[in-house]
């Protein structure tokens, strides 16, 4: 690690407390700074509702943001590294698609009214019922294309063999809006748009665990992800199980993407945009600073997209989907233009 | 099909351990649904410390598959190959890395990574967990960043570097391994004439400390045939021969490997020559590089160039300083220069 790859990573650091203190003082009414940071710590008068406000609605939502946003960032960077691909994210094995069609059935499908009762008696209220639905979607499609993908050796053809399984999926999906009636596809589309308010303190004790759990067995390989950077032939050659460690990388990534998805609906661009702003920023495709950094730069960036999309104040919220991407995109393609050193970039 | 015997029988012990490589009837090729399909069969080569050696043979052959195969990057269909005394399928991935090290003809497409971060890859098989390096770790990238000369490139960014600069770095970072056999398939593919000359040349000094083998293949014969120990040439039809590259060129198998319609191959100078003969004979008279021009001129044209004779019936160049003269049968012509005389001899094939 040189100086200016320590300097950044400092300075990422730095940013990233920033606004998660900025996120936690904005919002429909805004809590000034000071009051933050005594209701963090617990000194303020206990029927402060400003603290009430900070602690019980926006720490959750907050830590909720930059676990995502790490999550996908260093899903995606794991991804992109293993297919050598610039456009691959933790999607790229369309399990974003599948958690849609688990999440489509329960809220469109016909089995709408038995879910809800079943749900209920399990005692799953509704939001948990959509996060249980998303995962067996997703589930479902990664062993699929997992137990397909181990017969083939090219990582390009995996990379369609998953593209076609979200193409697939997707179909269906559309299949299921297409028969609904107008006050569920109100539903369905809240859920498409994304966001990161439905995770309460309870949710969080499961979504925390998953998500941190995952970007630690995530950061574990950095190692090998180093190796892949010369390609799998090269890897094989330096003593990596390339198997093994493709088979685990992609498992570990579509975890976390599916994780993310289940909890806080599907959330694009963030997994396939950080780590390019990494490497843009650091000049670097080394591993050993790249993965902190999209940790570091996955959250912040959820963030402020968090932050973003409350923006209307009283009027309304805008959907995070749309958030990220359109404050996102430009962003990258400037970060591309502008440096020739940026990965993938010939 | 031949019968899976072999795979399971474990071969004599080997009577030279100190063999870097040993194949025992080897044979390499695919398997696609169950069915063998072996592109080199009986393959009993050996590898000893200090070798080099050039695999040689026309294209499609098999030679990528047989490195290919030796490398452990894909299975042997029969046969067994050891590493000194060791059967390379015992190995684990990260024991057979420290034995052998790779480059292959692929151009790597990685950006924004410094030289000496590529060669520091090399000790993935010697690193920890997160592949964090020692002292004696950054010791061995150091030599190696020296054995191949690139001490000027270390900053660099591998994207900026030219495809020579960037094979030399792919060999470091495979020296930093520490192998004792260094396998390079068609490194020299994608390189302008000088970098072939010098990356043929730094496998030579490599190898001349006398621990480390090398087998590289290579469509680059003359250069292979001058710089190699010994040469393992693919013959058509898929025999193996291995030797000396003079014993091999002197037994007629260069010549035979690469027969073509047009050219043939020259042991001499260790080159392709055209077929020649369809114009006739003629004889050059002169000195040094003017006759010697005239002779390629001839050549080229389809005459067979006998040597100075005196009695010769047919058409007689002399070549000088001052240019040419062709005389035959009291027709003559003259010019200045080598086009001038190609020009001549065209003019007259088409007329006769």
């Amino acid at each position: 690690m040189n100086k200016r790859e320590a300097l950044m990573l400092v300075g990422l650091v730095v940013l990233l407390a920033a606004v998660l203190l900025l996120s936690l003082a904005l919002g429909s009414t805004a809590v000034p700074l000071p009051s933050v940071v005594r209701a963090l710590f617990g000194s303020s008068p206990d029927h402060d509702s400003a603290a009430l406000v900070v602690w019980t609605i926006r720490l959750p939502r907050s830590l909720t943001a930059v676990l995502a946003g790490a999550a996908l960032g260093i899903a995606g960077l794991q991804m992109q590294t293993l297919f050598r691909n610039p456009l691959a994210d933790p999607f790229a094995l369309g399990i974003s698609s599948g958690a849609s069609l688990g999440v489509a059935l329960v809220i469109l499908g016909a089995g709408y009214g038995p879910a809800i009762a079943f749900g209920s008696s399990m005692g799953m209220r509704g939001d948990a019922l959509i996060t249980a639905a998303a995962i067996v979607g997703a589930g479902v499609v990664l062993t699929l294309v997992l137990l397909v993908s181990n017969r083939i050796a090219n990582p390009t053809t995996v990379l369609i063999l998953g593209l076609m399984f979200g193409y697939a999926v997707s179909a269906i999906v559309t299949v299921l809006v297409g028969a609904s009636q107008p006050e569920r596809l109100q539903q369905w589309a809240q859920w498409g748009f994304g966001s990161f308010s439905g995770v309460t303190w309870q949710r969080l004790r499961l979504f925390g665990p998953l998500t941190l759990f995952g970007i630690l067995i995530a950061a574990s390989t950095t190692k090998q992800l180093n190796a892949l950077l010369l390609g799998e032939n090269y890897a094989k050659s330096m003593g990596l199980a390339v198997k093994r460690a493709r088979l685990l990388t992609m498992l570990g990534a579509s975890v976390l993407g599916a994780v993310v998805t289940a909890f806080c609906g599907p959330i694009s661009f963030l997994g396939i945009a950080v780590p390019h702003l990494c490497r843009g920023l650091l000049g670097s495709s080394d591993h050993r600073t790249l993965v902190p950094a999209v940790v570091l730069l996955g959250g912040t960036v959820a963030l402020v997209a968090q932050i973003v999309s409350l923006l209307p104040g009283s009027a309304g919220i805008l959907p995070l989907n749309a958030v990220t991407s359109l404050m996102g995109a430009p962003i990258v393609v400037a970060v591309l233009l502008r440096s020739r050193r940026g990965a993938f970039a010939a | 099909m031949t019968a899976d015997v072999s795979l399971h029988e474990r071969p004599e012990p080997d009577p030279e351990p100190e063999r870097v490589l040993r194949t025992v009837d080897l044979a390499v090729g695919y398997r696609s649904r169950g069915v063998r399909r072996a592109v080199l069969e009986h393959v009993n080569l050996s590898v000893h410390p200090g070798e080099l050696v050039c695999l040689l043979g026309p294209n499609g052959i098999g030679k990528s598959t047989l490195l290919r195969t030796l490398a452990r990057m894909q299975p042997a269909l029969w046969g067994s190959i050891e590493l000194a005394g060791t059967e390379i399928r015992s190995m684990s991935a990260v024991a057979l890395a420290r034995r052998v090290g790779v480059v292959l003809t692929e151009r790597i497409v990685v950006e924004a990574l410094s030289v000496r971060r590529i060669v520091e890859l090399g000790r993935y098989p010697y690193s920890g967990w997160f592949g964090g390096l020692t002292d004696a770790d950054r010791a061995v990238v150091d030599w190696a960043i020296d054995a191949v000369g690139a001490r000027h490139l270390v900053n660099r960014d591998v994207s900026q570097l030219s495809d020579g600069e960037r094979q030399r770095v792919m060999i470091a970072r495979a020296l930093a391994q520490e192998p004792m056999l260094l396998v390079l398939d068609e490194p020299t593919a994608f390189l302008d004439v000088p970098s072939r000359v010098e990356l043929m040349a730094l496998l030579r000094q490599l190898t001349r400390a006398g621990k480390l083998a090398v087998v590289v293949s290579t469509h680059d014969l003359e250069l292979a045939l001058r710089s190699a120990d010994t040469v393992w040439l693919v013959m058509p039809g898929g025999e193996l021969r291995c030797g000396a590259p003079e014993d091999v060129i002197v037994s007629g198998g260069i010549a035979r490997a690469f027969e073509g319609r047009h050219v043939r191959f020259h042991g001499e100078e260790r080159s392709f020559r055209w077929l020649t003969g369809h114009s006739g004979s003629a004889t050059v008279r002169g000195y040094g590089v003017h006759a010697a021009m005239a002779k390629s001129v001839l050549e080229r044209e389809g005459f067979a160039v006998d040597a100075e004779t005196g009695d010769s019936a047919g058409p007689i160049v002399v070549a000088s300083e001052s240019g040419w003269r062709w005389s035959q049968n009291g027709t003559e012509a003259s010019g200045k220069d080598f086009a001038s005389l190609a020009a001549w001899l065209r003019k007259r094939s088409r007329v006769s």
